[in-house]
Formats: structure tokens, sequence, C-alpha cells
């Protein structure tokens, strides 16, 4: 692969390149001895930050598959509790018990692990690794103009600590007394007395020491995507000429580095709770009518410190997604992203304002209500910067030249996610009304579509986007289509009726709603829910197939830019080799986003300004 | 690392537009040292996380041990000087910065030996440092018998006298009774009974002002807990550092830093550690020793 690169037609931009690029006499030393000299550094141990991106999109695909599967074996529960499980058990083993009519039920401690291990996987595996690991190390090197990472080394350990926290998990899943039940957040007591439920013994222990290690992954990964940013912008690439993706990933990152170290004490302290007997979390506890030796301590601590990471977690999930689908939405729509300084500066804001919500979480745990005002009033800010975006977004659609490609069509998408799911955040801000809706399915449909299918579908236009550059291949546009308006439909099928189940008060994270008098006659709903849940599922197959199938079989990519994107990524060679270019860095002139300017289709960015051409992004 | 030597090469080849405008460091700082400074930053949330989890605790609890009391013992017997010991064991520490400095000072002017030399006192002032909390743990886990589970250390709730003495026995006629105010510190004892072998705790009867009987607690759980993982945690750091320091100065000494382009800053990079810890160590002593 590395070879590719040299004998190619002299084209504008390699012209340009040439001209003014800047020559960092990087191919002169024998860098791909290091790098690439053999299948293991190649492609496992690599230090390649396009080859890593790679690693971290399909370990994400991996997860997304298992997390997505086990909602589905939950969702039949709901909406069938009355059917037979039985043919689950090669699957399941002892989590399905046949009684002797042959009815297979699903074991209760069971259905919570799933529900766990469904948010666990989903938030950090897919949502945060998955997308901001793949698109960071893709994007950022190569958009502001760097041979690699700051740290490749590093970069690679972050892939690789991922990985062993996935194996650690995957690991837990096995487990005879099954993996953590105690809901993702990991609340004490269950998260913090090993005798509290099945899955707090063993499974809550492989869950944290996983987890530790995704922080670790986190941070590193983190600590290079700023360091890169900051210091290896390519000559001309000022801030203000950064593509809002970087932007995003910056952001993302900042926000990474100062909340995840704070979860990690948290669970430090939580290990010392279960593993050493003391009270960091836990006051006075009876355990099957026995006393505990524990006094003092504080469960609300533990949702403190939690959520502390918690809610800028949320951020770090849907911003990278903002961050791809502002880039999308700019070059599908051949127009110049409207309002380029605002959307940075809603980034910023929503960056800021992450660390000063989190006990919006907490309403109902007993904090204080004075407490609860200020972070009402926090949170219902949030809705400033993020309408600022969404109007943003549909202005650059306004008037655009629009191509529905299945990229782009996943960014439109995403925004009428944003919209249906931030909307109802408005409600879930608020103290009072969330008094009835906490703890209900109102919070299930309203995560799950403002950070759950929106990141997705940020996700996955930014695959469909840039899978031309990651594998030198089209993917096929009609699965695409089909699979975007499958899921498109499907997901609103899915979490539009949770709103309705939520404000009748119908709790999540229940076992079964048939035994309760009140909730009996939301059965048919949930039935619904179901069937919609395994039509998404399915729709997502055929992601997997298009995404495999494309890698080998695809349609070549032929020109270096097949989109006619302005950014840096598309001035590499179709298959770039260690270093990104073959030659020169190139030196960025202009701001990324002008399109349809001065009759031209797009310019790149390379292209120097004209006399008394305006940069747009100053 | 060979990107980024490319990337120091910027500065050299352009000299136009402001430090953002890229191709250049913006701080002028290489990719390392900004790494270690955010490593840093991420690094004091995580110490800030367990300070705050110490306050959440400490202002939760009724009464809270006066450290006074419970550290006011040093080696070679010296006893009822409050703070004397980790005085001594902060300056070390401090020092230690000091040495640190001029030890990146001499990296600075390329002299070798002056590192090493430096190096090796800020060495010694860690591991002097990690002695004296070595020392400290040991009297207050085996003299003492405070655990992570166990706080000998309470506090008194209300003024009163003693109607026991020092070792649980009822006071003889005629002998002076101890009195005692409210927020003194107390400590109790370990009682070792050579008959039937067992341990158990003196916990002295009372009588306070207003007449009430009353007996010895244990103190807030949390104290100990805080204190072994807290300073814990941060004698882990000092190891730690301890060890990059010794490898950092053998790598000075092999010469292998004369050769390089950026000379010797990987002692500046460790230089900003060692402040690091030595700045959380600030905060640790404030809330444990000083509050």
């Amino acid at each position: 692969m590395a070879n590719v690169t040299t004998q190619q037609v002299q084209t504008e931009e390699d012209r340009l390149i040439q001209e003014q690029g800047f020559d960092d006499h990087f191919h002169e030393h024998h860098h791909g001895d290091k790098y690439q000299s053999n299948f293991i550094t190649t492609y496992i141990f690599s230090q390649d930050h396009k080859i890593i991106a790679r690693q971290f999109l399909i370990t994400g695909m991996f997860w997304a598959f298992i997390g997505g599967l086990m909602s589905l074996i939950f969702r039949l529960q709901l909406g069938f509790p009355d059917e037979s499980l039985a043919w689950l058990r090669p699957l399941l083993g002892k989590w399905i018990t046949v009684n002797d009519a042959g009815l297979g039920t699903l074991a209760p401690e069971f259905y919570y692990a799933l529900v766990t291990m469904h948010g666990t996987i989903l938030v950090f595996f897919v949502l945060t690794a998955g997308l901001s690991g793949t698109f960071s190390n893709l994007l950022i090197p190569l958009q502001v103009g760097a041979r690699d990472m700051a740290s490749p080394f590093l970069n690679m350990l972050s892939y690789w600590f991922f990985f062993f926290a996935g194996v650690v998990m995957f690991f837990s899943l096995f487990l005879s007394t099954g993996p953590f039940s105690g809901g993702w957040t990991a609340y004490p007591p269950l998260s913090a007395l090993p005798q509290a439920s099945s899955g707090s013994g063993a499974g809550m222990t492989l869950w944290i020491v996983s987890l530790v290690l995704f922080v670790v992954s986190v941070l590193l990964g983190g600590i290079n995507y700023i360091t890169t940013i900051l210091n290896l912008r390519t000559k001309g690439m000022s801030l203000w000429r950064m593509p809002l993706t970087i932007w995003a990933f910056l952001i993302t990152a900042v926000i990474g580095l100062l909340s995840f170290p704070v979860l990690a004490s948290g669970f430090f302290l939580i290990m010392f709770d279960r593993s050493l007997g003391t009270s960091f979390y836990l006051s006075e506890i009876f355990i099957g009518g026995q006393a505990l030796d524990h006094v003092g301590g504080s469960p609300i601590l533990y949702q403190h410190l939690f959520w502390f990471l918690g809610h800028p977690e949320v951020y770090i999930i849907i911003l990278p997604a903002m961050g791809l689908v502002s880039e999308v939405l700019s070059v599908h729509s051949r127009k110049p992203i409207f309002g380029y300084k605002a959307m940075v500066f809603s980034m910023l804001a929503i960056g800021f304002l992450s660390f000063i919500v989190w006990a919006h979480h907490m309403f109902m745990s007993g904090v204080n209500p004075f407490i609860s005002n200020f972070f009402v009033i926090f949170t219902l800010i949030i809705a400033v910067p993020s309408a600022v975006k969404v109007f943003n977004w549909i202005a650059t659609l306004y008037g655009g030249n629009v191509r529905f490609t299945s990229a782009n069509l996943f960014a439109i998408g995403f925004v009428s996610m944003f919209i249906s799911g931030g909307l109802t955040g408005i409600f879930l801000g608020n103290s009072a009304i969330d008094i009835q809706l906490h703890d209900t399915y109102f919070v299930v449909a309203h995560f799950h579509i403002v950070m759950g299918v929106a990141a997705f579908f940020g996700m996955f236009a930014g695959v469909y986007h840039w899978f031309p550059k990651m594998f030198g291949r089209f993917m096929n546009e009609t699965m695409g289509k089909i699979h975007f308006w499958l899921t498109m439909i499907g997901a609103y099928a899915i979490f539009w009726p949770m709103h309705y189940l939520g404000m009748a008060g119908v709790p999540r994270r229940y076992y079964r709603f048939d035994v309760f008098e009140t909730f009996r006659h939301f059965t048919e709903i949930n039935k619904f829910i179901t069937i919609a849940a395994m039509v998404v599922f399915a729709a997502q197959l055929l992601l997997l197939i298009n995404f495999f199938y494309s890698i080998w079989k695809g349609k070549k990519v032929t020109t270096k830019n097949p989109w006619g994107a302005s950014t840096l990524e598309w001035t590499t060679p179709i298959h770039a080799g260690h270093g990104n270019w073959p030659g020169k860095i190139p030196a960025v002139q202009r701001w990324p986003y002008d399109y349809g300017k001065d009759g031209k289709e797009f310019t790149p960015q390379i292209e120097p300004l004209k006399e008394g051409e305006h940069d747009g992004g100053h | 690392m060979a990107t980024t030597a490319t990337a120091m090469e910027h500065d050299v080849h352009d000299d136009q537009g402001n430090a953002w405008s890229g191709g250049k460091a913006p701080f002028r700082v290489s990719y390392g040292k900004l790494m270690m400074w955010y490593f840093l930053l991420s690094d004091a949330f995580t110490f800030a996380g367990f300070l705050i989890s110490y306050g959440a605790l400490r202002f939760s609890s009724p009464t809270w041990p006066v450290p006074d009391v419970v550290f006011s013992t040093a080696p070679f017997g010296i006893e009822g000087l409050p703070l004397i010991f980790v005085t001594f064991m902060s300056f070390l520490l401090i020092i230690s910065s000091v040495t640190m400095v001029r030890a990146v000072q001499e990296g600075h002017r390329e002299n070798k030996n002056g590192v090493v030399f430096w190096m090796l006192l800020t060495i010694f002032g860690g591991l002097g440092f990690l002695s004296c909390q070595a020392w400290e743990w040991n009297k207050l886990i085996g003299a003492e018998h405070m655990s992570v589970t166990t706080n000998p250390f309470g506090t008194h709730t209300v003024s009163g006298e003693y109607l026991d003495n020092k070792q649980g026995e009822p006071y003889k006629e005629g002998e002076k009774r101890e009195t005692f105010k409210t927020g003194e510190t107390y400590l109790m004892h370990k009682h070792h009974d050579e008959e039937t072998g067992h341990d158990s705790w003196i916990q002295r009867r009372y009588i306070a002002e207003d007449g009430a009987m009353g007996k010895q607690e244990f103190g807030p759980k949390a104290f100990g807990a805080l204190f072994f993982f807290i300073t814990g945690f941060h004698g882990f750091h000092v190891l730690s550092g301890v060890v990059f320091l010794l490898i950092i100065m053998l790598n000075a000494a092999s010469g292998v830093y004369v050769a390089r382009k950026n000379g010797y800053e990987m002692v500046e990079k460790i230089g900003l550690y060692w402040h690091f810890v030595d700045l959380v160590w600030v905060f640790v002593f404030l809330v444990f020793y000083l509050l």
C-alpha cells in the first residue's frame, strides 16, 4: 500500500502542493521500516493513524452488533412476555429456564444484565471509541495536514487499551453469575457490595476493570488529538481555517480529558468499597436482614462523581457527530456551512456548559431543590447553542444544490433526530416536570433519539462519506439509501411511542409490565416497538454487508476527490501511504467551505486566495 | 516521533504569520511537553475528584479527628509535637523540587554531569519522602491501629470527665480524674488479653457536664479510609516519579540526550511531573494536616 503513491498524473492539486507546499524532508527518512515493515506492524500493532481509525471502526461495529443484539433480546421479553423464548436456549443457556410445558422464560437477573451491558457497550465502546476514536484518528492528521498523530505510539496504545477493555468486558458476559446487572451507571450499593445481586460480584469486578482500561484509552487518545490539532497544523491552517470536524474533535477531546479522570476517581473509591471494606459510598445498610458493617458513606457522592463524567459524556458522543454532519451537509449541499464561527462558538459553549449541568440527572436523588434550580437554568441554556447549530444546518441546506447521497441523507436524518430528541430534553431539564418523567420511558425515548440514534446517524454519515478515503472504494448507494429509510422510519417507530409510555408513568428497566393493572393496556405498543426494533436491527445488517462487501468489491474510486470537497484529506493519493502525502505537505490558503464561490463548484483549501479575495473563515 | 521532529522544524522555515497561523507550535512548546501538560491537567482532575469526595464525606460527618493530635509523633520517641514530622517530609519534597529545577537548568546548559548530580539529589528527596510516609503509615497502622475500616481517633462532642483511667479500669479512691472539652480528639487503644489471647478496644467511660454517662466511640470511618487512600495515591505518584527519574537519570548519564535534537527535554518533562506531584502534596497536606 505504501508504494502506490509514486507515479501519478500531475493534477492541478499536485501542482499546487508542489509549488506552495512545505517540504519537511519526511520522505528522506525510512519511516516505512519502523511503521509498516510487515503484516503485524502494518495491520495489527500499527502506528499509522489511518489503520488505527479502521481498527476503532471495526471494533466499534463488532460491539454495536453485540449491544444491538442484546437490546433485541430484552425487547422480545418486553414485547412478548408470554411467548416462549426456549429457542434462545442455545445462545443464552441457563439464562433461559424452560418449564415442563416447554415455555422458556428469560431469567430476570439476566434481563437486567442485558440492559446494563447494552447501555455500557453502546455508550462507551460504540459511541465513544467507535465514533470519536474512528474519526478523530482518521481525520485529524488528514484534515490539519499532518504526517500522523503527534505520538503514533501512544495512539496505538490508545487502541489497544480499548481493545483489552473490550476483551475484559466480553469475558464478563460468560461468567456463571452473569455480567454486571445494576445499570450502566453502576450506582452503589448494587455496584459496591459484591453480595448485592448476582452480577455485583465477579461481573462488576470485570466491568470496573474494563472501564478503567477504557478511561486510559480515552485519555491517551484525547491527549494525542489535542496536541496534534494544536501543534501539527500545516502552514496556513489557522484555527479559523480548520474544518468543523476538527473543532468538534478538539472540543470533544478536551471534554474527555477533564471528565474521564473524575470518573476514574469515582471508580477507584468503588473498588475500595468492594474489596477493602471501606464505606465511601455505603452508609448503614442491611442485606437479607443482616446489618453490614458500613457507616457514614454517601451513595449520592458516587452519583455526583459519575455524572460529572456522565453528562459531558453525552457531548463527547454528540459533538463528533455534529462535526461530521456539518462537513457532510456542506459538501453535499454544495454550499458553505452557514455561520461557521457561530458553529464553533456554540460548540465551545456546549462544551463549557456540559460541565455545570450534571446534577439534572439527580433531581430525584434527594439533592437540594435549591441546587436543582441552578442546574435547571444551565441545562435550559444549552438549548440556545444547540438551536443555533440546528438553524445553521437547515440554513446550509436551504437553497443548496443538495445531493441526496447516503451520507447526506444520514446527515439530514441527524438534524431531524437532534431536533426531536432535543425538544424532549427541555421537558426533562425542568426539575418540576422531572418528578413525573424521571426514570420513565420518556427518558429512554429522549436520550435514545438525541444521543443514540442521532450519534449513530452522524457516524453513518461519516462512514458513507469517508469510506472512499478509508478503503479506496465506494459503498453501494442503493443499499445505503434502503439502510437510511428503514433506519430513519424504524427509529422513530421505536422511540416515538415510548414518549407516550413515559408520560403515562411507565418506568424504565422493568422486567415485564403486564402484571401491573395500570400498564397492562400498553401491551400492544410494546409489541409494536419490539417489531420495529427487529426491523431496524435487520436494516443494520444491510450496512454490515454493504461495508464488508465494498471493502473488497465496491466500485473503485478513480479520482482523488470523488465528492468534490475542499478539505485537505482529498488531496492525498487514493491509497495514501504512511505520511499521507507522497511529497510535500500542502499549505493551506483559505477556509474549508468555499463551495459555489465565483462560479466554481468548489475551491480546495490549498488554492491561494486571489487578489482582494476575502477568506471566509476570518 | 519522527513526525514531530518535522513539526519542530516548521519554526525554522516559516517566520511569517502569528503563532496560531499553522505550521508551528503555538505555545512554542514541543508536542511532548504539551502532552505532559495535558496529562497533568487530567491527573489534577483525578485528584480533585478525590479531594472533593474528602470534603463531601468530612462535612457530612458530625465529628472529625483533630490533625494536631493524630499527627504529633516523630521517630526517635518524639511525641506531642504537632505536625513536626510532616513538616519535615513536606520540606524534603519541596527541596526536591528545587533540585529538580537545577537539573533542568543544567540540561539547558547541556552539562551532563550537572544533570545527573541534581537528578540524583531529587531522587534522594523523593525516596526520603517515601520513607517518611512509610514510617508514618507504619506508626498509624502498627502502633495506633488505624485501618481503612477502623478509625480509633474519636472526637468529643461534649465536655466532661473520665470515669476510667487510660487502661480502661475505674479510678482508684482519691485518684484525680481526667477532664476533656468538646472538640478534643482522643485515641482509643487496643488491649491484649494474655489469658484469652483476644484483642479488644479500651473504650473509656465518661460523665458529661450535664450528667449523662457515655462511652468513647470510634471516629468517623471515612477518616482512615480517605487518609490511606489519598496519601497512598499521592505516594504512588511519588514512587512512579522516582522510577521515571531514575530511568531518565541513567539515560542522561549514558549520554543518549547529547545526540538528541531536543537535548535534555526528557528531563524537563519529568520535571513538570515532579513539580505537579509537589503541588498536589500541598493540597493533600492542606486538607489532612492543616484543616
